[in-house]
């Protein structure tokens, strides 16, 4: 950093902006670029967000309820490289408070409910080892036995390397948990978000039946600097793209993060065979409708999610106290 | 270093299997939509007197057999004549052999831009969705999801020296080392041999071969394979073909260790499934 700079804007320019985009460096308030849904209000540069602020953006507010939150994560090979691998669970767990790479639970998007499954990057680059791929067995299995649609939010560096072997079974045990939920035709529909590529971008994420992706989000199985350095082949321009993977003919639509939860809601209403949604004059906004339909699914998500924290204390005991015992909160991003 | 062997330029490539083990072999090509990808080879044969389909990674032995067949790293029309293959052998009724053999899928390019993610996804889902007998064989080296798109079968047999990773050593070693002259540590934390496999579930059964390694007496480790094929065939026979679909996704469903206390070891799942933690 210049010092002169420094000092003379202290002293006479413009306060420095609290946010600059690193995209088109066009600066902005902090509280702007949140109300935007952290996309840059300049350029619309789409930042990367964790699984919890994703959730309270694309899902009915307060309808989501998390599940399976206690699957946790082993070191089965006992694997260290510069660090050991249990050090680095406790460190990506306290950088972004989740337990692992993926949330899932039970939600309502623009009105229908579904399973939802989110993944974060944030944690070891998104990278997909066993809890991953259990979480997303169970939202499969949770959707197809309960005939709901499966929403999956990918964002993944590839596999969690440090779970050996046992990470690449989870691409297989993934693309399974797709065939038992086309088995069913139960509707799925992938978001895929920056960056997604290896494992993730090669399962289940491509498998949905209908698959987006916000723009500017990479998309590539191998990394650019893997290509690069293996075949000496220069990348062409955007290679790896949202936008040129749709022109590839690689993704259904890319979706700008403001459209995304009525896009999202709209694709789950036109494969469940739901009816047309009245967007007439005057009918609220998706997010502020409180009609019957939205309540409607308050009321499943709720059971659902009584559902299968009783399913899995134990077996099909019944739990009278269940269905009434308040949801869990969903914790502030 | 462990991945020697199982990189052997004179080790038995999958011709070499099909060649031993194989009567009649007629090779099929082409993905048809585009092209033939020779680092992919299959067709349908004779084994001990049945009808059968066999697909395999090819990575030839001279340097001129290993630049046509692309050092058996695969493009998306091999996984697409791959996939095509399969269909044809669910029409038919006829076991699936494959043999795994690839440094990984071809990171080009136009392999990507064709669409190498979805068509190693694909690959797996039209695996998983079959219902005829699939087995799987790692004869040499079963890298990534390049090597793992041929193997979503009922049964997973390895020859004792290959290997099956997530992930070369070197390029593991170049990622969380950040240097790739880590390699031998990263194979070593990686477990990738036969033996290393059989204890994590993540194969059935390891294939012994000739002392120093398949290479030297090749006709022994293709007749060792040969018997260990007919006997996990033959098992697999006895199972329904619905349940055969049933029990294969069963079997990646039970791959990976996590500890859930909400759901103990055994307990069934209201929705069908059985937890399944391993510890």
């Amino acid at each position: 950093m210049n010092v002169t700079l420094e000092i003379e804007r202290r002293d006479n320019g413009p306060a420095k902006p609290e946010w600059a985009c690193p995209s088109c460096h066009e600066g902005a308030r902090n509280r702007e670029v949140r109300d935007n849904l952290m996309v840059c209000p300049h350029c619309s540069h789409h930042l990367r967000i964790g699984a919890r602020e994703r959730i309270r953006q694309l899902t009915d507010e307060g309808t989501f309820r998390e599940l399976w939150t206690m699957v946790a994560t082993l070191d089965p090979l006992d694997f260290t490289d510069i660090e050991s691998y249990p050090e680095r669970l406790r460190a990506a767990k306290a950088k972004t408070g989740l337990s692992e790479a993926i949330v899932t639970g039970a939600a309502s998007i623009d009105g229908t409910p579904c399973v939802l499954a989110v993944m974060d990057f944030g944690f070891m680059g998104g990278s997909m080892g066993s809890v991953v791929g259990e979480k997303l067995w169970r939202s499969a299995e949770l959707a197809a036995g309960e005939d709901l649609p499966l929403v999956a939010v990918c964002s993944s560096g590839g596999a969690r390397m440090q779970e050996g072997i046992l990470s690449l079974m989870q691409m297989a045990k993934t693309s399974c948990a797709v065939d038992l939920i086309n088995e069913a035709t139960s509707p799925f529909v992938a978001v895929l978000v920056d960056p997604c590529t290896g494992g993730v971008v090669a399962s289940f994420a491509t498998l949905a039946d209908v698959c987006i992706a916000e723009p500017g989000a990479l998309l590539s199985f191998s990394g650019p600097r893997v290509i690069a350095e293996t075949t000496r082949e220069a990348l062409p321009e955007g290679f790896g793209s949202a936008e040129r993977n749709l022109n590839l003919g690689h993704l259904d639509a890319v979706v700008a993060r403001k459209d995304l939860r009525e896009r999202v809601g709209n694709y789950l209403r036109l494969l469940g065979g739901g009816e047309e949604p009245d967007r007439g004059e005057g009918s609220e906004a998706p997010a502020g409708r409180t009609g019957r339909l939205a309540q409607a699914t308050l009321e499943r998500a709720r059971t659902l999610a009584a559902h299968a924290r009783r399913s899995l204390v134990g077996g099909d005991r019944q739990d009278p106290g269940a269905a009434e015992e308040p949801p869990a909160r969903e914790p502030a991003p | 270093m462990t991945v020697e062997i199982a990189r052997h330029k004179e080790r038995p490539r999958t011709r070499d299997y099909i060649h031993y083990l194989i009567d009649g072999f007629e090779e099929l090509k082409g993905d048809r939509l585009r092209a033939d990808d020779p680092a992919i080879v299959g067709g349908l044969g004779w084994f001990r007197g049945r009808a059968v389909l066999v697909v395999g990674h090819q990575k030839g032995r001279t340097l001129d057999e290993q630049t046509v067949h692309n050092f058996g790293m695969a493009r998306p029309e091999g996984y697409r004549k791959a996939q095509r293959l399969f269909k044809l052998a669910e029409r038919h009724g006829l076991p699936v052999l494959t043999f795994v053999d690839t440094p990984g899928a071809y990171p080009g390019i136009a392999a990507e831009e064709g669409g190498q993610a979805r068509a190693i996804a694909e690959t797996m889902l039209r695996m998983a969705r079959l219902t005829v007998p699939v087995i799987a064989t790692i004869i040499g080296e079963g890298g990534s999801g390049g090597a793992l798109a041929l193997a979503v079968a009922d049964r997973v047999l390895m020859l004792e020296n290959a290997t099956y990773s997530v992930i070369t050593p070197e390029g593991c070693a170049a990622i969380l080392w950040r240097d790739a002259a880590f390699a031998p540590q990263a194979a070593e934390a990686l477990r990738p041999t036969a033996s290393q496999l059989l204890e994590l579930g993540a194969i059935e059964k390891i294939v012994a071969e000739p002392r120093g390694g398949a290479h030297h007496h090749p006709e022994t480790a293709a007749q060792r394979l040969g018997e260990a094929l007919a006997e996990t065939l033959a098992e697999l026979d006895q199972i329904a073909p619905q349940q055969r679909r049933r029990q294969r996704r069963e079997r990646f469903r039970r791959l990976g260790r996590w500890s859930d206390p909400e759901q103990p070891p055994g307990s069934m799942s209201l929705f069908g499934g059985y937890s399944t933690t391993l510890e």
